[in-house]
């Protein structure tokens, strides 16, 4: 009765391992419910599916309460930015005292996007006073000028055409900026407008205009008028940010990059398959099958908590499936000489699990302790290599020794499994 | 083989290496990678084999001091490399001179400011020290005194093995490389418990038997297990670094010279220097 009990968990287990690899890695569709294949359900990381990783550093001497509410000033004249161009399920987080990082995932055109993020964005009306005609791109220093107005007068912003039809941007002022604007042109001479200390247009006033309406037009695409306007609308950041960490993956570099360490896995558990069958026969045969629900089984837990699949990371899952393996050949070797001193099978599969076994978790605990440490101390990346070093060490001890254990003990219930022939290289 | 009596051939083997090392460390400095020092990497997909002359004379006009290397298939992508961190609108030039001179498609960028430099490196730093004084406590909590010094000067040596071979052949040194001395460190302290494991084991057996002939004849016992675990674990990252792309390899390489190292050091280095200490101890 119990080796009739003994064959069955010995199917049972292999059977669950089948069903649970063919669902992780096929999906299940059964009437209405359904199962994601893991390659549609596992988030994947901004190094793989592309996009941007960007950190700015403010340019300030504020301290305290006051370079806080800058920060969150910063951050939300950039979020409209990112808004603006809708790019899609940003992540804008304020890093350390200064700095802001912001991540977005799967954009196109990543450059030109981190140009328009970036800048500060102060626009100002400034009245030349200077004898010299102000041309575009002088910049404020190369001439003399009254302040008119600046980009918080300005209420709102659009694309518009110049007089020649060509794409220009049309902005409304406020009370106080109308006022302003009246007072500049009545005076006449050349409205220099400027962004970010540059000159973009600088038209000759020609009359007193007071309806608070006017246009920047300086040899703009349809895109660029466009891009500026929205930038207006956005308003100036409070403080200069500077650059000081960027990543840009474009889309295929970093899907290339995953369906090569995708390769990279399979032809190395390939390897370690025909290694373990051909030198460790039946037991090296029954690892490789708790291999392969190692993997599934890691895939199932990192999609279930949410995790991000980054490249770091499939790297350290790549390595752990290596170590896994560690574990069966310290007690497979062991197991070959118990069954050398003329041991059982059974009595030699029992002492060299349990000899083993102090092995195992020594040498695991120190790879975890080297884990965490990169965990608490790592940068993105890194953190991502810790945590599935983690979870794949500590996944790998349970398949390679609970499961491989349970399906070699539970075996030896089928009469050709005692052959000590199976056991030996 | 006497593995142990022999150690004086082991050890001279990885003095020299170091030695090296640390020669090519002086003359030619330490080639840190862009994360520690602040600089630019940009990639560029050229759609054939550019020379790299050609592209470095498209750079001149921006004076980066750059390093332009090959990869990808058919060695159709180009990797700029400079120390300088340059902004967005520099790149962006760079990548339209790229762009119209090769028909370059741009592939992806990493730019870090010498400020973020040096925040990674001292952070990668603590991270070393932190790894070393918690596995030295768990290593002593596990083993007897000789045990765990000795696993510490195989530690120690791995690292120093892994360094000489970055300054060797002047690999850049960064994140990646720090991550995977970890590893490396956790891991190859597996190899040097076996061997510690069977010498614990008979000692107890061999009472009579002087600590280098235990030694030896307990990593005569071992070695193909030593062998065997680091093989499974070369299998497959050397199946990385051959399918990797650059950014993978970044983490294979110095994975694949520490097992390797890691290896050595259990078989020919850890359990000599345990003799050694046990016979003046004793």
């Amino acid at each position: 009765m119990k080796r009739r009990n003994n064959k069955l968990v010995f199917f049972l287990i292999i059977l669950t391992i089948a069903v649970t690899a063919f669902v992780t890695f096929n999906g299940l569709n059964i009437g209405n419910y359904t199962i994601e294949s893991i390659s549609d359900s596992v988030k994947l990381g901004l190094d793989i599916e592309g996009g941007v990783v960007v950190v700015y550093e403010a340019q300030t001497e504020q301290t305290g309460t006051e370079l806080l509410r800058t920060m969150n000033q910063a951050k939300s004249v950039m979020s409209n930015r990112i808004d603006e161009f809708g790019l899609t399920e940003p992540n804008i987080t304020i890093q350390g005292e200064d700095r802001i990082r912001i991540e977005l995932p799967g954009v196109e055109n990543t450059q030109e996007a981190l140009d328009i993020i970036g800048q500060t964005a102060q626009l100002e009306f400034l009245r030349s006073v200077d004898e010299n005609f102000v041309l575009p791109d002088m910049t404020k220093e190369d001439f003399d000028y009254e302040d008119v107005l600046t980009g918080n007068d300005v209420k709102d912003s659009n694309v518009t055409q110049d007089e020649y039809g060509k794409p220009a941007v049309g902005l409304e002022l406020n009370d106080s900026g109308t006022e302003a604007f009246f007072e500049a042109t009545k005076a006449g001479g050349q409205i220099a407008i400027v962004l970010d200390g540059k000159v973009i247009s600088a038209p000759q006033a020609s009359s007193a205009i007071p309806d608070g309406k006017a246009i920047i037009s300086g040899r703009f695409t349809l895109e660029e008028a466009s891009n500026l306007s929205s930038l207006i609308r956005g308003g100036a950041l409070p403080v200069e940010m500077i650059e000081v960490q960027t990543d840009i993956i474009g889309p295929t570099l970093g899907l290339d990059a995953m369906n090569k360490s995708v390769s990279a896995a399979i032809v190395g558990l390939a390897l370690i398959v025909l290694f373990l069958v051909g030198y460790y026969k039946l037991p090296g045969f029954i690892a490789s099958i708790s291999l392969v629900f190692y993997a599934s089984l890691i895939l199932v837990i990192m999609s279930a908590f949410g995790a991000t699949l980054t490249l770091p990371g499939i790297a350290g899952l790549i390595l752990s499936i290596g170590m896994a393996v560690d574990a069966n050949v310290i007690i497979f070797e062991r197991l070959k000489e118990e069954l050398k001193n003329g041991k059982t099978v059974r009595s030699s599969l029992n002492f060299a699990f349990k000899r083993a076994m102090r092995t195992i978790i020594d040498a695991n605990v120190t790879t975890l302790i080297a884990g965490i440490v990169l965990f608490n101390f790592g940068q993105g990346p890194i953190k991502g290599f810790a945590v599935t070093l983690m979870i794949g060490i500590i996944v790998s001890m349970f398949t390679a020794i609970v499961i491989t254990k349970a399906m070699l003990i539970n075996g030896l219930a089928i009469d050709a499994f005692h052959s000590k022939k199976l056991y030996r290289g | 083989m006497n593995i142990a009596h022999n150690y004086k051939k082991w050890f001279i083997i990885s003095v020299l290496v170091i030695t090296l090392g640390l020669v090519f460390a002086i003359v030619n400095g330490v080639n840190l990678g862009i994360d520690f020092t602040g600089g630019t990497m940009i990639q560029f997909d050229l759609g054939k084999e550019v020379p790299l002359d050609e592209v470095k004379t498209e750079l001149d006009s921006f004076d980066l001091d750059e390093e332009v290397i090959h990869a990808g298939e058919g060695n159709h992508e180009v990797i700029i490399r400079t120390k300088k961190s340059l902004s967005n609108d520099i790149r962006l030039e760079i990548s339209e001179k790229m762009e119209n001179k090769f028909e370059g498609v741009f592939l992806g960028a990493s730019q870090f400011s010498p400020s973020v430099g040096d925040e990674i490196q001292e952070k990668a730093l603590v991270a070393m020290l932190l790894a070393a004084i918690g596995m030295l406590a768990y290593i002593t909590f596990r083993f007897e005194v000789l045990f765990g010094l000795s696993a510490i000067i195989a530690l120690i040596h791995d690292v120093l093995i892994l360094l000489a071979v970055y300054s060797i052949f002047s690999i850049p040194m960064n994140s990646s490389f720090i991550a995977a001395i970890l590893t490396i460190v956790g891991y190859s302290i597996n190899d040097t418990i076996v061997v510690f494991d069977r010498i614990r084991e008979n000692v107890k057996r061999m009472k009579r038997k002087d600590s280098f002939e235990i030694a030896s004849i307990s990593i005569d016992q071992t070695i193909l297990r030593s062998i065997f675990t680091s093989l499974t674990t070369l299998i497959v990252i050397g199946s990385l670094f051959v399918y990797g792309t650059p950014a993978v390899r970044e983490f294979a390489t110095p994975l694949l010279a520490g097992v390797l190292a890691g290896t050595y050091s259990s078989i020919f280095i850890a359990s000599p220097v345990w003799a050694i200490l046990k016979t003046n101890k004793g």
